[in-house]
C-alpha cells in the first residue's frame, strides 16, 4: 500500500481564502498564504489552490499568490480554476505550481486533457470531477464550480480521463462539500475501482471513522480536506491576518466556531492513520 | 535535500569560494519544473540562470537538466535546440551535472515510453514502466504519486555522496510512471520500493548525479 497523502485544499477568491458549502456561500477565512505556510509546517503532503470563481468569470488571477507561495513552501502545489488553454497552464506552472487541476475546459473539449498531458507530462495534469448524485442514484459531472450540469456520467468520464492521459483524478462530492457530513464513500470507491491512476477524494471530510473509510473502503490515494483543517487553523492564524476587507468577513471577524464542523489538525489525521495501520509520511 | 546536492555541486570548485560566484545553469528546453528548481536553488543562495544558450551553459560551473513530460518529446526538444552535444561536452569537462526526474531518465541509453526512444546514453541502462499488477495480483496505481523512502544501495557510496548528511529512509516526493534500470549496479546510489518493485531512485556516475525524485520539493 502506498503512503496516503493529506492535501489541504485552499479555495481562493481574489486575495482571500474562502470556504463555502456545496461550493456556494463563500465566507472569508483569511490570507491563503498564511494557511499554506501553516499546513506546510505542520505535515501537509501537498497543497491545492483552487480559484473558485475563475471558471465562472473566465479568469485565473492566482499567479502572484502562487509565486509568493512557491518561493519557500517546498511541497507540491496543485493549482486549479479557470485554466482553459495550454498557455494558461504554462503561466501557472511558470509562477511555481507543480501540477494543474482542470475541469470545466475538459468537459467542453476532452482532447484538452491529452494536449496538456503531451505537452506538460501526465504527472502534471490532474483532472477534477465535480459530482452530484441524482435522484436515480447516478452521479453526474458538473462544471463551473458545481453550478452547471453536463449530463455526463462520472464513472465513464473518469475512465475517459485516464485514457486521455491525466496523471491523477480529484473527485469532489458537491453534495457533501463544506458540510462535514463525510466523504461519499460509494462515489470514491466507484471511481477508484475503475481507474489505475491515483484518486484524490474531496468533499465532506468529517469524522475520523469516515476519513479511515475513504482510504480503506473507498481506496483513495489521497484526501483533500478543507473545512475541518481551516477551522482548526483559523484560531491560530487570526492574529496574523491583514486588514483585508474584500468579501464577506463577518464570520471571520465574529470569532465564532462553525458549529457543525469538528475542527482537527493534519497531525490528528496522521495519528489516526498510524493507529489504523494506514501508511503515510510521518510528521517530522 | 536539494541543498545537499547543491553543496556537492559547488564542492569541486573549492570551499573557500563565495557560493554566489558559482554559476548554475538550468537547461530550459521548453519542458520541466524549472521554476520550482530555480526557487529551490535560490533558497540555498545559488546564482542560477535558466537558459538554453550554449555559451552560457559552457561557461557555467554546474549544470542541471530538469524535466517533466514525455521522454521522446524531451529528446527531440534537446536535439532541436542543439543541446545534446552541449550536454556531452559539459559532462566531459568534469564539472558537476545533476539530472532531475525526466532529466535523470534522459541520461540512460533508451526508454520504452511510447515505443522505444534513444536517450543520451551517458549511463548504460534502460527506462521501463511500472508493472500494472504487483506480485499479489493487486492493482498498482501508476503514476506513483507519493512521499516514498530512499535507502542506500551501498553504505559507502551513500557516505561519499551528496546524501551523506541524510539518514536512510528519508522521505522524498515521487511522481513518475517509469524508472531506470542501470546496467552497472555500481551506478546505483539509492533504491526505493513501490508496490513490490525495487528500483534505483538515484544514481551517481563520475561527475553525474541523477535523481528520480522531485527533490526540490523535499526538505
Amino acid at each position: 500500500m502506498q503512503n496516503i497523502r493529506i492535501i489541504p485544499r485552499l479555495d481562493i477568491k481574489g486575495p482571500n481564502l474562502v470556504k463555502g458549502i456545496h461550493l456556494e456561500g463563500l465566507r472569508v477565512l483569511g490570507n491563503p498564504e498564511d494557511f499554506a505556510r501553516y499546513y506546510y509546517e505542520n505535515g501537509a503532503d501537498e497543497l491545492i489552490y483552487q480559484d473558485v470563481v475563475a471558471s465562472l468569470y473566465e479568469r485565473n488571477s492566482l499567479h502572484e499568490i502562487i509565486s509568493r507561495t512557491a518561493k519557500d513552501i517546498l511541497i507540491p502545489l496543485t493549482v486549479g480554476g479557470g485554466l482553459r488553454t495550454l498557455e494558461d497552464i504554462r503561466l501557472v506552472l511558470r509562477s511555481g505550481a507543480d501540477k494543474v487541476s482542470l475541469n470545466t475546459a475538459t468537459i467542453k473539449n476532452p482532447t484538452f486533457i491529452s494536449d496538456a498531458a503531451n505537452k506538460f507530462g501526465s504527472s502534471t495534469i490532474v483532472v477534477a470531477i465535480e459530482a452530484i448524485k441524482q435522484s436515480d442514484g447516478r452521479y453526474l459531472a458538473y462544471i463551473d464550480n458545481g453550478r452547471e450540469e453536463t449530463g455526463i456520467e462520472v464513472i465513464q468520464w473518469a475512465q475517459k480521463i485516464e485514457e486521455l492521459g491525466a496523471g491523477e483524478l480529484i473527485i469532489t462530492s458537491v453534495d457533501r462539500e463544506g458540510t462535514a457530513e463525510g466523504f461519499d464513500i460509494d462515489l470514491i470507491k466507484s471511481i477508484s475501482n475503475v481507474v489505475n491512476i491515483p484518486v484524490i477524494a474531496h468533499g465532506g471530510a468529517s469524522t475520523m471513522s469516515n476519513i479511515i473509510d475513504a482510504v480503506q473502503t473507498g481506496n483513495a490515494s489521497a484526501l483533500a480536506i478543507a473545512s475541518i483543517f481551516h477551522y482548526a487553523s483559523m484560531k491560530k492564524l487570526l492574529h496574523t491576518d491583514s486588514d483585508n476587507t474584500e468579501g464577506n468577513n463577518s464570520f471571520k471577524n465574529s470569532g465564532k466556531n462553525f458549529s457543525i464542523i469538528e475542527p482537527c489538525n493534519i497531525s490528528d489525521v496522521k495519528k489516526l492513520f498510524k493507529d489504523n495501520n494506514i501508511p503515510c509520511r510521518p510528521i517530522n | 535535500m536539494l541543498k545537499n546536492y547543491l553543496k556537492i555541486i559547488t564542492y569541486p570548485v573549492g570551499q573557500s569560494i563565495n557560493i554566489m560566484d558559482i554559476k548554475v545553469a538550468i537547461i530550459d528546453y521548453g519542458l520541466g519544473n524549472l521554476f520550482s528548481i530555480n526557487n529551490a536553488c535560490k533558497l540555498v543562495g545559488l546564482n542560477t540562470i535558466i537558459t538554453k544558450d550554449i555559451d552560457v551553459i559552457n561557461n557555467a560551473d554546474a549544470l542541471i537538466l530538469p524535466g517533466v513530460g514525455a521522454f521522446g518529446d524531451a529528446m527531440n526538444s534537446l536535439n532541436n535546440n542543439n543541446l545534446t552535444q552541449t550536454i556531452y561536452q559539459f559532462v566531459q569537462s568534469g564539472k558537476p551535472f545533476l539530472g532531475i526526474c525526466l532529466g535523470m531518465q534522459l541520461l540512460f541509453s533508451e526508454s520504452e515510453e511510447f515505443g522505444s526512444n534513444k536517450g543520451l546514453n551517458l549511463i548504460k541502462g534502460k527506462v521501463v514502466k511500472f508493472p500494472s499488477i504487483n506480485n499479489n495480483g493487486d492493482k498498482v496505481r501508476v503514476p506513483q504519486i507519493q512521499w516514498n523512502q530512499i535507502y542506500a544501495e551501498d553504505k559507502n557510496r551513500w557516505k561519499n555522496s551528496p546524501l551523506k548528511d541524510l539518514t536512510e529512509g528519508t522521505y522524498m516526493h515521487f511522481v513518475h510512471s517509469y524508472f531506470a534500470i542501470p546496467e552497472d549496479k555500481n551506478d546505483i546510489l539509492t533504491y526505493t520500493e513501490y508496490e513490490g518493485t525495487r528500483y534505483a531512485s538515484a544514481v551517481k556516475k563520475d561527475n553525474i548525479i541523477n535523481n528520480k525524485k522531485i527533490q526540490n520539493k523535499s526538505q
